[in-house]
């Protein structure tokens, strides 16, 4: 094994395992706080069916961003729907297509494929607007920035594979397949392909994985534990209480 | 002592993008509660020699209790969606007071502490050492948010400041930081049964002067009961509807309502005021002993069901938070929700045609009306989502002949706040006060000029006070603010009232 594969190996199981260990952590943290009052954000849905439709709305459309500003909605979701495209498209370097259920790979690709364009015009939009809009250059850190240049230059290393230096991505999955199963299956260990953007698009992709649980990145998960949109509307029906607040009715009186 | 004049901002003639004026609000925040407000709420008297391990230590255990408070403290990515739609940034320009850079204050120090990039990397993620420079920061700007939750509507997270700045003013108050006006109010809550420190025996005089004017001016005798035991509903409402204008109209509303529906009534010198200012203060505990109050003098006299009246944050503890405060309510009739807003009561008599009015007795106004920003973001009247915000619209148009709506994006869940909720109505935070209300007066200003409107109805003690005070500052009147159970006073013939007009 060559010390690129070897390095690339060991690079991805490491962002792999921090990005799984560490953000499973933060999930399990907002699963065991508890959320003591009732506070959805009126007018909130009364069934818990109605929840769901309210945060599939939040996480499909981002309807609340749409009702805020929609410059910021325009960017903003034209980014994520495709990073969600991108990474759709990247399945096949770890699925064996030869399977039928995984017949919509092949099918989405071509919308992946152009999607790292419309990524790439998003995460633009939204620098622009970080750097000239006055008050979000005042709510900017460092760290808002380097966010979303790590993004774009993830997209824009993938984008050059894909239109102007090819890379091998036969071999490339060979070692992909290497790699998820520790070369345990009979093709075993294969070599990454010599391709420096794609080290570089490699790195940039870890790296943003093992960022991801320490940072604002953070919001992937929070959107879901959000007790403004996760609630039920039901505070008169159905006393709600938390575990320490239970604790306090002992004692209370009358 | 004439405090410095307050200017207020110039109407904008087109919506702009606000500019931002670094420190334009910069300053030393309200007065600071002194140890006779502090203690009895189980706060230190004063600033502790420890305190910024005691408020980490604090605000630590705020995370472990509070999910909104963790999830927000880790989910804001900056978008700058919120940034131009705090009413007291628009009205002061003052970046720190755009929510996300308001919770920036107690998120940077949130990162230093409790995060891994803010512990080694605290100028990349903008976190910050907890100094005395930041908490005077806290005090300064997390009193200029009336937690009003119109941010957190426009948040793709759903993130709300007014979690955040209640967990910094309860972090405040654990290290002897507190704020006079909301801890002295709850000290006299404690000590006498009302915000306004009204005793038993002035009350009772009160409410028997008003049951005078009733009948002088209807010739109907409409009692308003204090402490009655067996009757049918106790009524909770702010004390400042027992003597302050137009909330005193409204109160007589009420009684004129209870009287034709038929059912018996009282209010309890016990628990005297329906707003609860734990709230504002994030105190969990706080706000548990001020609502078991109301729990107790249903108890002790033995209601059958509670009705709350005419205020906004009231309506929000008891809607929202009542039930887990103060519940379980299975001793109360259980065919009625508990508690019922006095909008409801009135809505179901309307509907059910058990009420008489007269609409055209309110035809000296043309009418509008404020959403308050918690009845409107953070409860429900009916059973509908949004009947927070017909059912006092269709009271009103019940018993009013003209009406109009305000901008669309200025009511329902985008209204703005008046300019002076969430423990912020008090004198020494005039100036603020007066710029906050701008977007809701410039809104007013609107269908004034296109409709000729000339009240404004609100259903909050707090925007009914805060708006007498501010509107002149704007060249309207202060008489221009009623009670929407006012106008339902206005209109309702009781049976049996002399009318004066032939029918």
């Amino acid at each position: 094994m060559s010390f690129l594969t070897g390095f690339f190996a060991v690079f991805f199981y490491v962002a792999t395992f921090i990005f799984i260990a560490f953000t499973g952590y933060k999930i399990v943290q907002y699963v065991r706080t508890p959320a003591p009052l009732k506070i959805p954000a009126m007018p909130a849905p009364l069934t818990q069916g109605g929840v769901v439709v309210r945060l599939i709305k939040e996480v499909v459309l981002f309807y609340s961003l749409f009702r805020s500003n929609k410059w910021i909605w325009l960017f903003g979701w034209v980014f994520h729907f495709s990073l969600f495209l991108v990474l759709l498209r990247h399945f096949r370097y770890f699925l064996d297509l030869s399977n039928p259920i995984w017949f919509w790979v092949p099918l989405i690709q071509p919308f992946g494929k152009y999607a790292s364009f419309t990524m790439i015009i998003g995460l633009t939009g939204l620098l622009i607007r970080r750097i000239y809009v006055e008050r979000h250059k005042y709510i900017s850190s460092p760290s808002d920035y380097l966010h979303l240049i790590l993004l774009l230059f993830i997209a824009f290393s993938g984008c050059m594979m894909t239109f102007v230096v090819h890379t091998d991505i036969v071999q490339l999955k060979a070692f992909i397949q290497g790699a998820i199963t520790f070369g345990l299956t009979s093709t075993g260990w294969q070599p990454i392909p010599a391709s420096p953007i794609l080290f570089l698009h490699l790195t940039a992709v870890f790296l943003l994985m093992i960022v991801f649980p320490f940072s604002k990145l953070l919001h992937a998960p929070g959107v879901f534990f959000s007790p403004t949109r996760n609630q039920v509307d039901n505070a008169r029906e159905k006393r709600h209480i938390a575990p320490w607040a239970a604790k306090l009715d002992a004692t209370r009186q009358p | 002592m004439a405090a410095p004049k307050v200017i207020a901002p110039e109407f904008r003639e087109y919506p702009v993008i606000p500019i931002i004026k670094v420190d334009a609000m910069k300053g030393n925040g309200p007065f600071i509660a002194a140890p006779q407000y502090q203690q009895p709420l189980n706060f230190p008297s004063e600033l502790v020699d420890n305190w910024q391990e005691k408020a980490i230590e604090k605000m630590g255990d705020l995370l472990s209790r509070y999910r909104s408070f963790q999830v927000y403290m880790d989910s804001c990515v900056k978008c700058g969606a919120c940034t131009d739609k705090c009413h007291y940034f628009i009205g002061t320009n003052d970046p720190k007071n755009m929510p996300v850079a308001r919770q920036d204050l107690l998120r940077s120090v949130y990162r230093r502490y409790f995060t891994l990039a803010g512990k080694y990397f605290p100028k990349l993620v903008g976190a910050r050492d907890l100094d005395e420079d930041v908490l005077n920061e806290w005090y300064n700007y997390f009193h200029q948010c009336s937690q009003c939750r119109r941010c957190s509507v426009f948040c793709p997270y759903g993130i709300d400041t007014a979690e955040v700045s209640m967990a910094a003013r309860e972090i405040m108050d654990s290290i002897g930081k507190g704020q006079k006006y909301c801890n002295e109010i709850i000290a006299k809550v404690f000590k006498i049964g009302n915000n306004l420190g009204l005793p038993e025996p002035a009350l009772r005089d009160t409410l028997e002067g008003l049951e005078e004017d009733i009948e002088d001016t209807t010739g109907v005798a409409v009692r308003l009961p204090l402490d009655e035991k067996g009757v049918d509903i106790l009524l909770v409402t702010p004390s400042a509807d027992f003597f302050v204008e137009p909330h005193v109209d409204g109160l007589m509303g009420y009684a004129k309502v209870f009287h034709e529906s038929g059912v018996s009534w009282t209010l309890s010198s016990y628990a005297s005021e329906g707003a609860n200012f734990g709230m504002f203060i994030g105190s969990y505990e706080n706000m548990q002993k001020i609502a078991l109050r109301i729990r107790k003098a249903a108890l002790d006299l033995g209601v059958k069901r509670i009705v709350f009246g005419e205020c906004g944050h009231a309506w929000r503890v008891a809607y929202s938070f009542l039930n887990t405060l103060a519940g379980p309510f299975d001793f109360l009739d259980p065919n009625y929700p508990v508690p019922q807003h006095i909008c409801e009561f009135t809505y179901n008599l309307i509907q059910e045609g058990k009420l008489n009015f007269d609409k055209s007795k309110n035809d000296d106004m043309v009418l509008t009306f404020h959403d308050s920003c918690n009845v409107a973001r953070a409860t429900r009247m009916g059973d509908k989502p949004g009947g927070q915000m017909e059912i006092p619209r269709a009271v009103i148009k019940a018993v009013c002949n003209h009406y109009y709506d305000m901008p669309k994006d200025t009511i329902g869940d985008q209204t703005f706040c008046c300019g002076g909720g969430g423990g912020l109505l008090t004198d020494d935070l005039m100036p603020l006060r007066v710029k906050g209300a701008l977007p809701r007066m410039e809104a007013l200003k609107q269908v004034v000029d296109e409709h000729q409107v000339t009240h404004l109805a609100a259903i909050c003690a707090i925007c009914k006070t805060q708006f007498a005070k501010v509107l002149p500052y704007y060249g309207f009147s202060m008489d221009q603010i009623v009670s929407v159970h006012q106008l339902v006073s206005n209109a309702i013939i009781l049976t049996g009232q002399e009318t004066d007009d032939d029918e």
